[in-house]
């Protein structure tokens, strides 16, 4: 028990915040506290997600008729425009969105803190991360604006990528950069989670996002640099003719196809670890239970990032690579099926006589489960080889991974945003407009990709500027679903806005959650930590007592010992 | 040009179809794309997603009907779980959902490894099944039958060129029904792919390799054959049409081909006099280099002990990198081949100067394994690209 006045001090609101301590344009641009880092790549990967979002829409408008819609303002785009929207839709949203969203916006804030720790164990590095994420999509963007656009495709095969006369060398270089941005935050969380844990908290206290973004860490460190070196390799084959990926001067293209999945598909794993992890602790907070199977989950994401190192070579089932090795792929392939599936039913028994709240965070959660849930199952017909060879590069791809990348990270980012939100600007949201959004993005999100299911299995390719006429209609139902989307996604990112400045004040620790970062008060301390926070497990949600006058959750030692209610579970150790 | 509200047209009604496939016929001939007659192969039967033909074009090929069938079945195993999945995700949210703000969890365990080792076992057979199935047919998909039918494919941006056993060539893929067919898949220029949806096979088309496709078309028909791997600004003009004919007698009367200029084997022979007859002899005893009759399809060892086959790639590559894979008694492993490369002296163009050697040496071996017909005899002087 600490006395009241210090109490009110850790838990009120605070009069210094880290958003408060200093001001003025320097005092962001050259911090390095990793919460200001985690709201400048907030900023900047939102920005990332509109453009692409653009890119989509446009690309979505085009194909409402078979032979290429006019656009308001604009006209008939052409193949080339349309080649263009498409890998530009791609580029951005793979290297500057999607990768770096959950750990480079919400790890970055919710990581130390977790850890109960002042900062990452290297502050300049992170922040070096994310001026290398502004220079990379600065590349990116000069593709565009200098390089007369990009239109390989956001997978760069050769030998297209040197042939083509657009800005390959920008964008790849931008690539490049964006690995190393990616690198640098990895290597952060390995060497924070291992080195600076909070007194006490061994590895399985430590909450399974912590986890997630560890395996992912993983993943980044080890997986990027050959991302870096493919890339590299392509400038110098487009600039030095050396004669690695292109036939003309004895290369060979499938080595390019070989190099990049060796990276990409390890990245699939950076897109939805995170994700997942975000999930685990949503679904175990909203529903007030110890997350079921802890570590079953917990080693899951590592199978999962161990595994995602030997499967890529089921993204080239069709490129003529041996029979033998096709096998072995499709064969590694379904083991992943196991550790993802294993998460899904964890956290439905988590939710068994939960005490279950439907607000935004846990709406997004339950869409993550069902979106992720037909992304993972299609999987399935994708990793059965005669199954794949009719739907590779068909729109049955396009919908997959969409399903996995949008109806995964994506809903995981939001309903994560939607979770920390309080605790980061210490304002909470509009509840009911939070789920309206939600169900916006929901019913968009099916309408836009499941009809690509059916095109695909009925053999319309992708990246087709014009296509069969029969397809129309499913196409015109997934353009009207894609703007749907994109209203939702909006209105979800309006309300967040909103409430950061307009909110209303929301108190240390508003849903009862058990992690650490709730123990600090909302906004955060520049510190994190006025106080040394008390080591509770991170699913004990027993431990936390309900305080009247700060209207806020604390922990059981903090309250005052005359109203603490007697505990309901034993505690576990 | 003034924007109108684009409005929702369902293309259903064959009439509808065919209008619009005129339209479309006239856009390409417009851009000088190589779309043929627009092929129109596949109404759609039924609305009922639970019926395989709700999913796929009609099957016209062997093993379409398991690709087919695999399908449903992980449609159908799929669909039980993520309806459980949903029902139990559902039920939990309104039965324990929270009421009136009051947290009340109620005890229960939070792990169980009986269960957790059980469900994570239990689906692990049906991967199994998934896996077996899967991998049986693309088996068949990959080997071809012996009296199987050599087509050569030559995609290129943006347009295909088919190559018959008699030297024909046609820009749509003209197939017999029940005859099997080997393509052979070359490139001119960047990554391409062959895909035919109602065969169910697609094969990726790498420049400077050859790929094959091996397909029995069972059942006579148009059906369409697109690009499939993105190529540039025309990658969705590079569709065309794949004619099954009911015989033999039925394609040969009903395709227009074109007669090849020279017979391929042919100007094989006269390129082997002017490059290769100084060191190759084709009289079975070996000069410098190995006999060329000899060669094709024969299987022997590197001087490093390697094993090779010559197909085309081998031969493509020995013609090109020499010193990769030295014949064994031909000079030691690593060394410099005594042959020069002739990169940049024998086109390496698909349907060029190597396939013409290539030609050559299956005419050495067996002549009526390759055509010999042709509009007009070689010209005196050295054919085109031999220097």
């Amino acid at each position: 028990m600490v006395d009241k006045t210090q109490r009110n001090k850790i838990f009120g609101t605070p009069e210094t915040t880290f958003l408060n301590h200093s001001k003025g344009f320097a005092s962001w641009a050259f911090t390095v506290d990793h919460k200001r880092i985690g709201i400048m790549y907030m900023i900047g990967v939102t920005i990332a997600l509109f453009l692409a979002g653009f890119f989509a829409l446009v690309l979505r408008s085009h194909l409402f008729s078979f032979d290429g819609q006019g656009l308001p303002f604009y006209g008939k785009l052409s193949n080339a425009d349309y080649n263009q929207m498409f890998t530009l839709h791609g580029a951005v949203m793979v290297f500057s969105f999607i990768i770096p969203s959950i750990p480079g916006a919400l790890g970055n804030i919710v990581l130390p803190m977790m850890l109960g720790t002042k900062d990452v164990a290297f502050p300049r590095m992170n922040l070096a991360s994310f001026y290398l994420w502004i220079i990379g999509t600065g590349c990116l963007l000069a593709a565009i604006l200098f390089g007369g656009g990009l239109d390989t495709g956001w997978t760069f095969y050769t030998p297209y990528s040197i042939e083509t006369d657009t800005g390959v060398i920008y964008a790849t270089f931008g690539a490049f950069i964006l690995g190393f941005s990616s690198i640098f935050t990895g290597l952060n969380f390995l060497v924070t989670v291992n080195t600076m844990r909070a007194k006490g908290q061994t590895w399985f206290k430590l909450p399974l996002f912590i986890w997630s973004l560890y395996a992912t860490a993983i993943i980044q460190v080890l997986a990027t640099p050959v991302l870096g070196i493919t890339l590299l390799m392509l400038i110098a084959e487009s600039t030095l003719h050396i004669g690695i990926f292109d036939p003309r001067y004895g290369g060979d293209p499938v080595l390019f196809q070989h190099f990049f999945w060796f990276y990409s598909h390890p990245a699939v794993y950076i897109m939805i670890l995170p994700a997942m992890g975000v999930i685990s602790e949503l679904i175990s907070v909203y529903s007030q239970k110890r997350i079921f199977g802890y570590s079953f989950i917990a080693f899951s994401s590592v199978a999962i990032a161990l595994l995602g190192f030997l499967v890529w070579g089921h993204h080239m089932f069709t490129s003529g690579q041996s029979v033998v090795m096709t096998l072995i792929f499709s064969a590694i392939t379904f083991t992943v099926a196991i550790p993802s599936a294993v998460k899904v039913f964890n956290w439905l028994a988590t939710l068994y006589k939960g005490s279950i709240l439907l607000n935004t965070p846990m709406c997004y959660a339950l869409a993550f489960i069902f979106l992720f849930g037909i992304g993972g199952l299609t999987g399935l017909f994708l990793g059965a080889l005669s199954v794949d060879i009719h739907l590779h590069d068909t729109y049955f791809v396009v919908a997959h991974f969409h399903f996995v990348m949008v109806g995964g990270t994506l809903t995981a980012l939001l309903g994560g945003l939607y979770h920390w939100w309080p605790k980061i600007f210490g304002r909470m949201y509009n509840d009911t407009l939070g789920r309206v959004s939600c169900f916006l993005v929901f019913v968009g999100f099916n309408v836009t990709f499941f009809p690509q299911f059916v095109m695909g299995a009925r053999g319309m390719p992708r990246r087709y500027a014009q296509y069969d006429p029969e397809f129309q209609i499913f196409h015109q139902i997934s353009t009207i679903g894609a703007f749907v989307l994109g209203f939702g996604i909006l209105g979800a990112f309006l309300v967040l806005v909103h409430a950061a400045f307009y909110g209303k004040l929301a108190g240390a620790n508003p849903f009862k959650a058990a992690s650490l970062e709730w123990q600090s008060s909302s906004p955060p301390d520049f510190h994190n930590f006025t106080h040394t926070p008390i080591l509770n497990d991170p699913y004990d949600f027993d431990a936390l007592v309900y305080d009247e006058e700060l209207d806020t959750y604390i922990s059981r030692e903090f309250a005052d010992p005359a109203k603490v209610p007697p505990r309901k579970e034993p505690v576990h150790h | 040009m003034i924007w109108q509200f684009p409005t929702l047209t369902a293309l259903q009604s064959t009439e509808a179809l065919e209008q619009l496939a005129i339209k479309q016929r006239v856009i390409d001939s417009s851009l000088g794309g190589t779309v043929p007659e627009y092929v129109l192969e596949r109404k759609i039967e039924t609305s009922n997603p639970f019926n395989q033909a709700y999913w796929f074009p009609e099957q016209a090929s062997t093993y379409a009907e398991s690709v087919d069938s695999l399908y449903m079945d992980i449609f159908f195993i799929s669909l039980v779980f993520f309806v459980a999945i949903v029902a139990v995700m559902v039920y939990f949210c309104i039965v324990y959902r929270r009421k009136g703000g009051v947290i009340a969890p109620q005890p229960s365990s939070s792990h169980n490894t009986t269960i957790e080792i059980l469900w994570s076992v239990l689906p692990s057979i049906l991967l199994v099944y998934m896996f077996v199935e899967g991998a049986g047919t693309f088996w068949e998909m990959k080997v071809p039958k012996t009296d199987s039918e050599e087509i050569q494919v030559i995609a290129y941006k943006y347009g295909w060129q088919f190559i018959y056993p008699n030297g024909d060539t046609t820009s749509e893929l003209h197939l017999v029904q029940d005859q099997p067919v080997v393509l052979k898949l070359q490139s001119k220029d960047v990554l391409h792919s062959f895909f035919v949806p109602a065969f169910r096979q697609k094969q990726d088309i790498v420049p400077g390799r050859y790929t094959t496709a091996y397909i029995e078309p069972n059942k006579a028909g148009q059906y369409r054959l697109s690009c499939n791997e993105y190529c540039g600004d025309g990658h969705s003009k590079m569709r065309t049409a794949c004619i099954v004919h009911v015989s033999q007698e039925d394609r040969l009367a009903n395709t227009e081909w074109k007669k090849p200029e020279y017979s391929a084997w042919e100007n094989g022979e006269h390129l082997y006099k002017i490059h290769c007859a100084g060191c190759h002899n084709i009289n079975s005893i070996a000069g410098t280099g190995p006999a060329l009759n000899l060669t094709w399809n024969r299987e022997g060892k590197t001087a490093g002990g390697e094993a090779f086959k010559a197909n085309e790639t081998y031969i493509k590559e020995s013609i090109l990198y020499p010193s990769k894979k030295i014949v064994e008694g031909f000079g030691a492993e690593g060394s410099i081949s005594k042959m020069n490369s002739f990169k940049g002296i024998l086109s390496e163009t698909p349907g060029g100067d190597i396939d013409h050697v290539i030609a050559f040496l299956r005419y050495l071996q067996d002549p009526d394994s390759v055509s010999s017909e042709k509009l007009k005899d070689l010209p005196e002087e050295k054919p085109a690209a031999a220097e």
